[in-house]
């Protein structure tokens, strides 16, 4: 069981998560002059970030693959599921 | 990349950076760079656009031309899929049980070069007890089930007797099994052990009993794809396809959104989502920018959670009453709003259209704020 959640990162579907600093997330938050609540969620327990031991109010950067831009930057605030 | 580019990282997109260091000359580059953004400003979507609605225009519109029927693979064995308009709506609806499940397997080397494909494909391929079975005789004398394996069927997906016997005794309750020479006696344990009805009962029981293979995978066929066997099966189970170890589980993949975002995630249900739309939209020769489909997967995906666009998903989460009430169930929602004391902004779109005010997309968005004068 334990090698599915290790692999899942692996897939082609999947983009890479990161979690981000408390300054890159004022800086953000800032940038776009939004407050933390109007940012997307995922959820604490998203397989994709399950290893990353995430906890309510941090910010993940997604680095998503795009067909239309190639890469794309996205970020989501992790919520307890 | 080329340092004079580098400074446009974030500015423009990836794509448009790596376009132009392919294209132009070293010299010119910071030129055309610089060109593209003045550019690429100007065709960035402007505030209040109700990118939504021309979303939803732009999906609708082809919509209406699609067919509404599913079509067959040309191929040896038949397999159903649902394609067309119906499969647009099952996959905007955020569906848990999808009408044509279905996976692709990706092998891993020496299997995608079409070693043991027929092999591997049957270990994969769910088998019931029925299947393996040649004959059923319910023997009234004894109050018993006679089963007779098919021994060359056992040989092709490699089990043996003993193994069978193993899991229909797991797989079935209130039962007595043995074995002799292939053949499996099954007597009903309990009182009503002589009575016909139990042991009938039984045998279509035993009859639907898993023996071997992955649970809801029912059909198999192994195809050439490119350079190299894949499998692509009706019925789908990605958590048990992934963890089995002659499968490439980076490429590996299902039709069923609900089944991705539970082992993959939501970016994986995000990114699957567009996949499946716009094979669709393509399959019918129609043309709908993929901008449109990434917003509308966005927006399932937002919340953490894949929500359908149905009154239960993405509807239910808006916070105005009167919008909610203008898609589905109107009465529900007003009645409920008034028991609990819902408030309601009136700060979007439909809110205002009912009761006659400008609505606050394009240009009644901006609001004039008059200073006091002392």
């Amino acid at each position: 069981m334990s090698k599915t959640k290790s692999e899942v990162t692996h897939h082609v579907l999947v983009p890479t998560h990161e979690k981000i600093s408390d300054k890159e997330k004022q800086d953000l938050l800032k940038r776009y002059n939004i407050t933390i609540k109007e940012l997307p969620m995922i959820l604490n327990k998203d397989p994709a970030i399950e290893s990353l031991m995430l906890k309510d109010g941090d910010v993940v950067k997604i680095a998503r693959a795009s067909r239309t831009a190639g890469e794309t930057i996205f970020y989501r605030r992790v919520i307890n599921a | 990349m080329n340092p004079t580019l580098k400074t446009f990282e974030g500015k423009l997109p990836l794509s448009i950076l790596q376009e132009i260091e392919e294209k132009c000359l070293p010299a010119k580059q910071k030129k055309v760079a610089e060109l593209a953004l003045e550019e690429y400003a100007r065709a960035k979507v402007e505030p209040g656009e109700a990118v939504g609605i021309v979303g939803a225009e732009s999906m609708g519109e082809p919509g209406t031309q699609m067919t509404l029927n599913t079509f067959h693979f040309a191929g040896v064995a038949e397999m159903n899929v649902t394609m067309g308009l119906p499969r647009i709506i099952e996959i905007l609806d955020g569906r848990e049980k999808i009408s044509t499940p279905m996976m692709e397997i990706f092998l891993k080397e020496p299997y995608n070069k079409g070693q043991d494909v027929k092999k591997v494909a049957l270990m994969i391929k769910e088998t019931k007890l029925g299947e393996l079975v040649k004959e059923f005789i319910i023997n009234l004398v004894e109050a018993r089930i006679e089963a007779v394996l098919n021994e060359e069927k056992m040989k092709e997906i490699g089990i043996t007797a003993a193994q069978i016997v193993k899991q229909v005794d797991a797989g079935v309750r209130d039962m007595i099994i043995k074995e002799k020479d292939n053949v499996l006696f099954m007597k009903v344990k309990g009182k009503d052990e002589k009575h016909l009805n139990e042991i009938y009962k039984l045998k279509e029981a035993v009859k639907e009993t898993y023996v071997k293979g992955v649970k809801g995978i029912n059909q198999v066929l192994p195809v050439k794809r490119k350079d190299e066997f894949i499998i692509i099966t009706s019925g789908s189970n990605l958590k048990k396809i992934l963890t089995l170890d002659f499968v490439d589980t980076a490429r590996t993949t299902t039709n069923s959104i609900q089944e991705i975002a539970a082992v993959l995630g939501i970016e994986a249900a995000r990114q699957a989502i567009i996949n499946e739309v716009y094979k669709v939209i393509e399959a019918q020769g129609l043309n709908v920018d993929i901008r449109h489909i990434m917003l509308i997967a966005d927006t399932m995906c937002a919340n953490g959670k894949l929500r359908g666009i149905t009154r239960y998903g993405i509807i239910s989460g808006k916070s105005s009453v009167l919008a909610r009430a203008s898609f589905e169930t109107p009465i529900k929602h007003l009645i409920d709003a008034a028991l609990s004391g819902e408030k309601d902004k009136l700060d979007s779109v439909v809110e205002n259209v009912m009761i006659n005010q400008p609505i606050p997309i394009g240009t009644g968005l901006p609001h004039l704020i008059m200073k006091d004068e002392k």
